[in-house]
């Protein structure tokens, strides 16, 4: 079995192990749709503030609510589980990026329904030629946010209180993802480059992605 | 530099293992050759299961040496014998989410197994009829021929067994024994452990006790 194909089968189970428990889809997405209708609200009947807020508004919920969908498998991440995967050989970085993998997927549905959300709520005015960089910056954050989760889980892996601490793990690395995010679209209506920003996002991802694969090993030994 | 011996699946010397600054288990001296099969008695709390961690490359010895299976404990090498390893743990290991069937499949994909020999493993544990339903609506029972389906495809060579026959029917525990032969029959070595003594030595070749969590010969 290579790492690759391990890789997958933990993804591909992982999925499923999600559409039949629904935690996105069933819980954190309609929070996050309710989340993103009570700032219309609290601004009132100032509709030029509401459209001219609504992408910052879209990242920080997707943000907020994305670091929910980066830490729901290890929520679920029992030791017993984890010393199984050991023992079937399974290469404890296969298994990050497996869950990196897939977790990425749900986040990338999760975040296009937000912005689908977001349109309907807010009617942002966009500038000319967004889809293409919002779309992009909408993957690379949604990659980075997962690998973030991801890693995080395996931190505080055999922790008390791993959830909560993982959260206060996630919530200060997570800022270059939002910054690389929000700023996209910013750049774009200021007519400025946006590659800088998306450089950012390429950057996190990839030492995200270094830092995950690298450390889960030792951190899983550590673990136990 | 102290030579492996050859054929031996666990060579432990003066092995200890402390958790949270607490010594578990101390001056743990211990030879399992091919097709041996021992049993570890103990109380409540003596350590068993932080023994049968430590033969299972889980956990690492803080005093001493071992190797299992040619790997020396606390070091790298271990990394390579994890697959040869099969545990039955006090909690069966199952995906949750996942049918009996579905279990089986993971786990074989995961070693890169043929996964049409699944089927027959299913047959052999008496789960063929029962494979489709998801954890949450199978027994205990169920659960532990999941996991003995498991260890038909992944063949251990060494296999460590937490208190298996707790809560089982007659059929299942015949089952357990089956595995213990079959392992013992291929070259492999089992380790036992249970609090009876008497259930242990109807089984193993020999049975040791732990206590203050030093090994004893009990049998």
């Amino acid at each position: 079995m290579t790492f690759w194909d391990q890789a997958v089968e933990i993804a591909r189970v992982d999925l499923r192990v999600e559409r039949r428990i629904g935690d996105v889809l069933r819980i954190i997405l309609p929070f996050a749709v309710i989340a993103l209708l009570v700032f219309p609200l609290a601004l009132g009947v100032d509709l030029s503030a509401i459209t001219q807020l609504g992408p910052a508004v879209f990242w920080a919920i997707g943000v907020l609510f994305g670091m929910q969908v980066a830490l729901r498998q290890a929520a679920d991440d029992r030791p017993e589980r984890r010393d199984l995967y050991s023992l079937l050989g399974v290469d404890p970085a296969a298994r990050f990026v497996g869950r990196a993998l897939s977790g990425s997927v749900l986040m990338v549905g999760f975040l296009i329904v937000l912005l689908v959300a977001t349109f309907v709520l807010y009617s942002p005015r966009l500038p000319s030629g967004w889809p293409g960089a919002v779309i992009l910056a909408l993957l690379l954050t949604a990659v980075g946010l997962t690998e973030l989760g991801t890693l995080a889980g395996e931190v505080t892996a055999g922790l008390r209180s791993r959830t909560a601490l993982a959260s206060l793990i996630v919530a200060p690395l997570a800022i270059p993802l939002v910054i690389g995010g929000s700023q996209t679209l910013e750049s774009l209506a200021r007519d400025t480059s946006i590659l800088p920003w998306l450089l950012l996002l390429v950057a996190t991802d990839l030492a995200l992605a270094v830092a995950g694969v690298a450390l889960a090993r030792p951190l899983e030994e550590a673990s136990r | 530099m102290r030579l492996h011996r050859v054929g031996t699946h666990v060579e432990l010397e003066d092995a200890g293992v402390s958790l949270g600054g607490q010594i578990i288990l101390r001056e743990l001296t211990l030879s399992l050759g091919a097709s041996e099969v021992i049993g570890i008695a103990g109380s409540n709390g003596s350590g068993k299961t932080t023994f049968l961690r430590l033969l299972a490359t889980l956990t690492a010895p803080n005093q001493g040496s071992g190797r299992v299976l040619g790997a020396a404990l606390g070091t790298t090498e271990v990394y390579g014998i994890r697959r040869d390893i099969g545990l039955i743990g006090h909690i069966p290991t199952v995906v949750a989410e996942l049918s009996l069937r579905e279990n089986l499949e993971h786990a074989t994909r995961l070693i890169g197994g043929d996964t049409a020999r699944n089927e027959r493993a299913l047959q052999v544990v008496g789960l063929a009829e029962a494979a489709d339903r998801k954890v949450e609506q199978s027994s205990f029972g169920m659960l532990r021929r999941t996991e003995a389906a498991r260890l038909l495809i992944t063949r251990p060579k060494l296999l460590l067994l937490d208190e298996a026959f707790s809560g089982l029917d007659v059929d299942a525990q015949e089952l357990i024994d089956a595995l213990i032969t079959r392992t013992r029959e291929s070259g492999g070595a089992v380790v036992m452990v249970s609090h009876d003594a008497g259930h242990l030595a109807d089984r193993a070749d020999r049975v040791l006790g732990v206590s203050a969590g030093r090994l004893e010969r009990v049998a």
